[in-house]
């Protein structure tokens, strides 16, 4: 059974690259696989981490659970087309829940506290300190000041990016540049490593050429 | 009926996620507990609804012989065969050497890896063909990839061993990622936070409604 | 010869190479390894081919979408057979983390998550595995869950192979005594949220059935402030973000990052602010605390590829700004 299992995942890997060269039918295949793997997967996974575990194992303890369970099966009234306007009631829970999360955790978490980390002590490795910062900290320390404030108002269309204001726009593109570089460095770092990971299953796994 | 209540499930419960952020008291407490349960709930019931609309769209297109066809048969057929395997197994169908788990090993891996294993090729060809130091910001974009690209791995050290401790390429990336990389995140990241918190607003306050079908 | 047959001759090919090295496998067959000549002799004869396109680049013709797959084939394969070892240096952010694990007592309750899946796992999995070996050489309980329905499927392919080597076999690890896998819950961020009140009543049960009252291991656990440390594996969302967001500032949770290098450059926010107390960003970050933890998993076997791999992207880079600049900046050059 296990050779047959590694031959099997050589077949569906080999298939899926097999796009490099071009679209064909081995790829189409176990490109359709895949999809039905997956969605089926989510499928199981749902059904006995979530339904099993809330509606069997805690049924006793937390009855107001079938308020959920009532606005799931509302939500799949939408395969109904003349009722599935119905669906728009837990839509509109889903939406207003994360609405009202992501507004205090976004407020919060994402610019309340990086302003907070944005607004430091150039010279000092902490409030209070003295003046003990390192060469480099303090130039780092002053690239996140000054590159936040202008990457910031590189953001800020309501106002012509002319004069001074303009200048410290073009800083803050500069600023951004400089992070998209290192975001597609460490893109080409991720997806290499995928990969790596796929010819360490043909090299190592199946064909035994490595450890 | 259609358009006030899905407004009001909106605005109640995203007040109420609000409100239990200043209050984490009870009934606030008991109501963030409540919703978040729900929450997920139908959100596993969303993931249901997309993946019975999957088999739906499959089906009829086996049935009306469309192009392709057989491909759709075959997102059926391996669709069912999970589940049923899934569904005999029980609730510990993840446990290693079920027959869940192997084809988890055997068939779900090596499909879903290499599917997004193959974008390393892409970004390969991209480099080659569009990466150009055309302007000032598209080289300072270039210089800050080589620096993140080489100083990220050993050789980038190996080349630069002649330097001293602290100014090889290995400690150049860390400083451009630490400084002016998170700068410029930062300013993305309270950019886009400013984006949320005014569009969660608009939505709980049933000014932004294309989630229920618009404004008509 | 048409198209049809020399497509039909190299999968010909490629089936007659997989069966004779797959039975040398079966008979017993040793890992290949190249000697230092023949490694330096192919190094140099790709090097030599880089040269070969930047003529023809500069020439006008750009060559093919294929031959670049080609080359990216070979430079992360061949360097798996090389004898080569690099020094790795650690990473600040790295050390970060290793040293807030090592400040936690035995004994001390870790939350692993594992929001990932497959595609993910070449750089996360080493991640994972390094960091629960070290929770149970330190002692640690280990509490793991996913926000991916299939990260505790990964989680349980880490305890298998930690579990394989002696040394840990010897600690006598005990299901729900030293570690637990409570499963997936969907619900992305509210499932973290729900977890602030309670962790049973998202997680009435672990991943097979067991009732979360009857594991010694969770059984007081009511939140986030029975946790020591909180450690997560994130590939996108919900992941990494979200637990910031929630679990450190809502909760106060200490916690630890382990990312994608897609997703790691977004964290280095948090880590400046104080939000994180240290992330693992890629294979390199992996391989960086697989040193600090005195272990050679997957991720330091593959840095030479990975560093081979950005070498030759970089060299396409290089070969394509050159070809741009002395071809008078006119890059409509014919693919072929």
């Amino acid at each position: 059974m296990e050779h047959f299992a590694l031959w099997l995942a050589a077949f569906l890997t080999l298939g899926i690259i097999s796009f490099l060269y071009k679209d064909n039918a081995w790829y189409k295949l176990t490109e359709s696989i895949f999809i039905g793997l997956s969605a089926g997967y989510w499928m199981v996974s749902l059904f006995w981490d979530n339904f099993y575990g809330k509606f069997w194992v805690n049924k006793s303890e937390s009855p107001y659970l079938y308020v959920g369970a009532v606005l799931g099966l509302l939500m799949l009234l939408r395969l109904v087309p003349r009722i599935g306007w119905i669906s728009r009631w837990p839509l509109s829970f889903i939406v207003g829940a994360t609405s009202g999360l992501w507004l205090i955790n976004y407020f919060s978490s994402n610019i309340m506290k990086q302003i907070e980390a944005t607004i430091l002590p150039l010279f000092s490795a902490q409030f209070g300190s003295g003046f003990d910062a390192g060469a480099a900290a303090i130039i780092g320390n002053l690239v996140i000041v000054t590159g936040t404030f202008s990457g910031l108002v590189y953001f800020f269309f309501s106002k012509e990016h002319k004069g001074a204001f303009g200048r410290t726009a073009k800083l803050g593109i500069w600023i951004i540049m400089i992070t998209f570089g290192a975001s597609f460095g460490y893109t080409v770092m991720s997806r290499m490593s995928l990969f790596i990971g796929r010819i360490d299953f043909l090299l190592s796994d199946w064909l035994g050429m490595i450890l | 009926m259609r358009r006030e209540i899905p407004l009001l499930i909106t605005g109640i419960v995203g007040v109420g996620f609000v409100i239990q952020y200043f209050i984490p008291h009870a009934p606030f407490s008991y109501m963030s507990d409540w919703f978040s349960d729900w929450f997920s709930i139908i959100g596993a019931c969303a993931i249901v609804l997309g993946a019975l609309n999957l088999m739906k769209i499959s089906i009829q297109k086996v049935i009306s012989r469309k192009k392709d066809w057989g491909y759709a048969a075959v997102i059926i057929a391996s669709f069912l065969l999970i589940v049923i395997i899934g569904m005999v197994e029980g609730k510990d169908f993840r446990v290693p050497g079920t027959n869940f788990d192997w084809l988890y090993r055997y068939m779900y891996i090596p499909l879903s890896a290499t599917m997004f294993a193959i974008l390393a090729f892409f970004v390969a060809s991209a480099s080659y063909r569009a990466f150009r130091a055309r302007n000032f910001e598209a080289t300072l974009l270039l210089i800050a990839a080589f620096f993140v690209m080489m100083g990220r791995v050993p050789v980038g050290d190996i080349i630069t061993g002649f330097m001293p401790e602290g100014w090889r390429l290995s400690n150049l990336a860390s400083w451009v990622m630490n400084y002016p990389q998170a700068a410029g995140q930062r300013a993305i990241m309270i950019g886009i936070g400013l984006g949320i918190v005014s569009t969660s607003l608009r939505v709980i306050l049933g000014i932004e409604r294309s989630h229920i079908g618009g404004g008509e | 010869m048409s198209t049809r047959a020399k497509e039909i001759l190299v999968i010909i090919m490629i089936v007659v190479f997989s069966l004779v090295f797959y039975f040398r496998k079966i008979a017993g067959g040793k890992e290949i390894i190249f000697s230092n000549l023949v490694a330096w002799v192919l190094i140099a004869l790709l090097v030599l081919s880089l040269g070969l396109i930047l003529i023809l680049t500069i020439k006008g013709s750009l060559i093919g979408r294929r031959v670049v797959f080609i080359y990216v084939g070979i430079v992360l394969a061949l360097p798996l057979f090389m004898p080569f070892t690099q020094k790795i240096t650690i990473s600040p952010e790295v050390r970060s983390l290793y040293e807030a694990v090592e400040k936690l007592p035995p004994g001390s309750k870790v939350l692993v998550s594992f929001d990932y899946d497959p595609p993910s796992a070449p750089e996360l999995q080493p991640m994972g595995e390094s960091f629960i070996r070290l929770c149970f050489q330190r002692d640690f309980k280990v509490i793991i869950m996913g926000l991916w329905p299939q990260g505790p499927q990964q989680a349980n392919i880490a305890i298998d192979k930690i579990l394989e080597d002696p040394e840990m076999q010897a600690r006598n690890l005990r299901y729900g005594e030293d570690y637990v896998n409570l499963g997936y819950q969907a619900g992305n961020e509210f499932v973290i949220q729900r977890m602030g009140s309670s962790f049973k009543s998202m997680f009435p049960s672990d991943y097979r059935g067991i009732p979360y009252d009857s594991m010694p291991l969770v059984r007081n656990i009511r939140n986030f402030s029975n946790i020591d440390f909180s450690f997560n594996l994130s590939a996108g969302f919900p992941g990494s973000v979200e637990w910031v967001q929630i679990a450190v500032d809502r909760y106060g949770v200490e916690l630890g990052l382990g990312n994608t290098a897609v997703q790691a450059p977004q964290m280095y926010t948090y880590l400046n602010s104080g939000q994180v107390v240290g992330l693992l960003g890629g294979m390199n970050g992996g391989a960086e605390f697989e040193l600090l933890c005195d272990y050679k998993g997957k991720a330091t076997k593959f840095m030479l590829s990975q560093s081979f791999s950005h070498m030759v992207i970089i060299a396409f880079i290089i070969i394509g700004n050159v070809a741009y600049f002395l071809g008078g900046r006119k890059s409509a050059l014919k693919d072929k």
